[in-house]
């Protein structure tokens, strides 16, 4: 633990700013027919897999990038990109972790997720995606003894082509919108979960993403199947190394809830945010979607970001099944010249269902920050229900923090409650920290801390701890 | 419809007689409308309901011609009783009558104002239609320290000539200093089918206070659209009321921009629905310097197939510090088929305001329903009496006593 905390203590200017010097494998620049069917041939995907991704791109070559969000950026050069790049060593997978690349390792170590470390003394099972390939999925033994499968997206593809075919795009379409559609068509790599009927996974699953390569996108698919009654947990972890020019991150997540299944993912996103100027910085453009689709089945998404210079992503959830229950929680911190427009969508489409939206956002510096949520009542979802609370806290007059709630009430025997404040830290609350002998930078944290509990207790409890600590290190400098 | 906005507006040109310069300006505003076109759902502040497909549903043949050199006959049997009442009468669009019988002639001027070229990029086609197409437009003046003694009515009356017709029309008024205006809008339908457009710009210099109360109760099977420009200086007040029922499609828009330190604004709104009516309230309040204060309540009764939304904005510029913005809406639906949809908005780019906003929306309780029949109450009753108790709460707000009154009697929750 001491060494974690010291690992913390060194992130004021981005720990994980290192980059690894591996040999890569890339697919050259641009975006093409060409480019889709070599990421297909190199991952030796079969031929709907294929022909998934081709349709997606007809589909992408129509749409227009959307430019209805506040944060504004240059425009992406599409084909100026790498859309595939894997460290070279990985042509032959490794069997086991001692296989692997010591240099890889050692990344992975540098990140204070030791992999063997981490397996065996918090009991994670860890999938790591480096760059565009998953590099090696720890604690295999255990979960497969339940049958739980948990391996990378191109590992599925070829050991459980059925499961995949039945769920992949079956919540995120390959007619979507632009992003998501430009992530069928090129994704690489991502996290594959099926949880068999009944069985409640022993652990927390959970996926680490790192971008490496320079003028990458990273384009993962992640996609969770709850069989019924099942229950598990999922985290991810975010980190890219420091660079000037902006990268692009476009994943896809997709999770079904079947009857009386139960899901529940957490993200802590600390992707490189950019310099105090604003340079650089990840582009973190994501779809994240979960479908309740059986009966009595829950959703619950949490999340802490923290990083990238945009965050623009709304976790979302279909409430298909009847008494369904989908929640998102969220933090969202900004700070510098950072931007994130975030929020979440609540479908109600079944009866009594229920959806929770807990939304804290802090901005500091000159940074940006806007809700953006809808909740819409279909008129066949009878009885439904849904509460939302979004709160935000300015610190200082160069930042902004916005709330854009869309309510559509189709039914006359549902309620819809949404409250929403906006507040800077008030004089006595400071004061009567400092009183107490806290610094004024140890008294916002404390604060800042308080403002954010209902959130950070939704967090498994090893995450939480070092959440915690990311928001306070986070808004290093924002005050005085 | 090109073809009818060129030939209409042709028409105009001829009999009018507007200085070549207004119809230089006119037709500025004409090709910025052609090009544009009605409002449709694509741009966000039309999301919800969308006036280009209900004026297609509604009236197939609208015409833009209206002959505005024909008198219209007033039938005072419209007028309202019950309040001593200056007027101003438009019948299809044209004023037929100014009376501001019970004031001081030299505290209020009535100028016949030209047109100007607004600078300012607005991107609402509806008020570039208006300025195509509108008569010639006044501004009343209120001079500096002088307070209406009895508000002013306008009436907004259509007979069956206008079938199937836009109207346009524009005031502008300008409150001088410590001046105040207590002002009604009044809507009696006789026609049906029309779509009416009304863009009024209110000018409130120092301490002037403005009272805006727009009624809009007899059914009719008229669409309307009306926009309020409200520019505030230095504590001054605006206060605007919509009762909002009537019509077939009512969309009414207020834009605050508080300017002057302590100034304030009001808006609150009722919403009373039934049979396939579809209304809307948008508001933006532009906080742009410090102290300023803002309170909007909107309640909403919904019934059969009728859709209500609320889209309300406050922006908090970086300069406007301990701004106060509070915004709450509330809808009861009555019926498996009736909507409500609410994007309430905070824009803040200044740390030490104070915003909050809320929404819900519901049906009725079914508890307390029980209570009032177990005091004997029938069904019918006890629904009445929780939606006049659920409604009495927005009139309440409403700082005009005599006014009051008379909305009370109006709405039926007093005799």
């Amino acid at each position: 633990m001491d060494t974690r905390e010291k690992d913390i203590e060194n992130l004021k200017d981005y720990k994980y700013g290192f980059t690894t010097d591996i040999e890569n494998i890339r697919a050259p620049k641009g975006l093409n027919e060409n480019i889709i069917k070599f990421i297909s041939n190199i991952k030796k995907e079969p031929k709907w897999m294929l022909d998934f991704r081709l349709k997606a791109f007809e589909r992408f070559k129509l749409l227009k990038e959307p430019n209805w969000q506040k944060p504004k950026y240059p425009k992406i050069d599409y084909q100026d990109l790498y859309y595939y790049s894997a460290p070279k060593s990985m042509k032959d997978k490794p069997k086991s972790l001692d296989e692997l690349d010591p240099k890889l390792l050692e990344t992975y170590n540098k990140l204070g997720i030791p992999l063997q470390e981490q397996a065996r003394l918090n009991g994670i099972a860890v999938d790591a995606v480096f760059d565009s390939v998953s590099v090696a999925t720890t604690f295999k033994g255990e979960l497969t003894k339940h049958g739980i499968i948990f391996c990378s997206m191109s590992e599925a593809i070829q050991k459980h082509p059925d499961l995949v075919k039945k769920y992949l795009g079956t919540v995120i379409p390959t007619t979507d919108h632009f992003f998501a559609t430009l992530n069928s068509a090129v994704f690489t790599d991502g996290s594959f979960v099926y949880i068999p009927e009944g069985v409640k996974c022993p652990m927390e699953l959970s996926t680490y993403f790192r971008i490496n390569a320079s003028e990458t996108g990273q384009f993962e698919r992640t996609l969770i199947i709850a069989d019924k009654g099942s229950y598990v947990s999922y985290l991810e972890g975010c980190t890219a190394p420091m660079r000037d020019e902006n990268q692009l991150h476009a994943a896809n997540v997709e999770l079904i809830a079947l009857d009386d299944a139960e899901i529940k993912y957490s993200t802590v996103q600390n992707w490189y945010p950019g310099d105090e100027n604003g340079k650089g910085g990840i582009y973190n453009f994501v779809t994240k979607r979960g479908l309740c689709k059986g009966k009595n089945s829950k959703i619950s998404w949490t999340q802490v970001e923290t990083g990238s210079a945009i965050t623009w992503k709304y976790p979302s959830c279909i409430l298909k099944g009847d008494n369904s229950i989908g929640e998102f929680y969220s933090i969202a911190i900004t700070n510098n010249h950072q931007k994130a427009d975030t929020g979440t969508k609540m479908i109600h489409l079944g009866k009594n269902t229920k959806s929770k939206i807990i939304s804290k956002g802090i901005s500091a510096g000159f940074s940006d920050m806007t809700y953006r949520g809808l909740v819409d009542i279909n008129s066949k979802a009878k009885n439904s229900s849904n509460y939302t609370q979004c709160d935000s806290l300015l610190m200082g007059n160069k930042c902004g923090a916005h709330t854009v709630p869309y309510i559509k009430n189709k039914n006359f025997d549902s309620n819809v409650a949404h409250e929403a404040t906006t507040s800077k830290i008030s004089e006595e609350q400071l004061h009567y920290c400092q009183q107490r002998g806290l610094n004024p930078e140890e008294a916002v944290g404390l604060i800042v801390n308080g403002f954010c509990k209902e959130v950070l207790q939704q967090l498994p409890m090893e995450f939480a701890v070092e959440a915690q600590k990311l928001v306070g290190i986070s808004l290093e400098g924002s005050v005085g | 419809m090109k073809e009818q906005l060129k030939i209409d507006f042709n028409k105009i040109k001829e009999v009018s007689n507007f200085s070549n310069r207004d119809i230089e300006i006119k037709k500025s505003y004409l090709n910025k409308f052609i090009e544009n076109g009605f409002p449709n759902r694509k741009q966000e502040d039309w999301k919800f309901l969308d006036i280009n497909q209900i004026i297609s549903n509604n009236i197939s043949d609208l015409s833009f011609y209206n002959d505005y050199s024909i008198e219209n006959k007033i039938d005072s049997s419209i007028f309202i009783d019950d309040l001593e009442h200056n007027k101003i009468i438009f019948i299809n669009g044209r004023i037929e009558k100014i009376d501001f019988s019970y004031e001081d002639k030299k505290q209020i001027e009535i100028i016949e104002d030209s047109y100007t070229i607004d600078k300012s990029e607005n991107d609402n086609s509806l008020i570039d239609l208006n300025i195509a197409f509108s008569n010639k437009h006044f501004k009343i003046l209120i001079k500096k320290g002088y307070s209406l003694k009895k508000p002013l009515i306008i009436y907004h009356l259509t007979n069956e000539k206008m079938k199937s017709k836009n109207i346009n029309l524009r005031l502008d008024f300008e409150l001088e200093q410590n001046s105040s205006l207590k002002l009604i809008d009044f809507f009696t339908d006789d026609s049906e089918k029309n779509f009416m457009n009304i863009f009024y710009n209110f000018n409130l210099d120092r301490d002037a206070i403005l009272k805006n109360y727009k009624i809009d109760k007899s059914l009719n099977k008229n669409l309307k659209y009306s926009f309020n420009d409200i520019n505030q200086k230095q504590n001054s007040i605006s206060e605007t009321f919509v009762f909002s029922a009537g019509s077939d499609y009512f969309k009414n828009e207020i834009n605050c921009n508080l300017k002057g330190k302590y100034s304030s604004a009001f808006i609150n709104g009722i919403f009373s629905l039934d049979d396939n009516k579809q209304h809307e309230i948008r508001t933006t309040i532009n906080h742009l310097v410090e102290n300023t204060k803002s309170y909007q309540l909107i309640k909403s009764v919904l019934g059969k197939n009728t859709k209500s939304a609320y889209q309300g904005r406050i922006y908090v510029d970086s300069k406007a510090q301990k701004t106060d913005g509070y915004q709450l809406s509330k809808a009861i639906l009555l019926d498996e088929t009736s909507e409500f949809n609410a994007k309430p908005e905070l824009e803040i780019y200044a740390d030490d305001v104070k915003c909050s906003h809320g929404s819900a929306s519901g049906c009725l309780d079914d508890n307390s329903i029980f209570y009032l029949m177990s005091r004997g109450l029938n069904y019918k009753q006890a629904k009445g009496l929780l939606i006049n108790g659920f409604l009495l709460d927005v009139i309440e707000k409403i700082t005009d006593a005599e006014i009051k009154d008379l909305l009370k009697k109006m709405i039926g929750l007093k005799k």
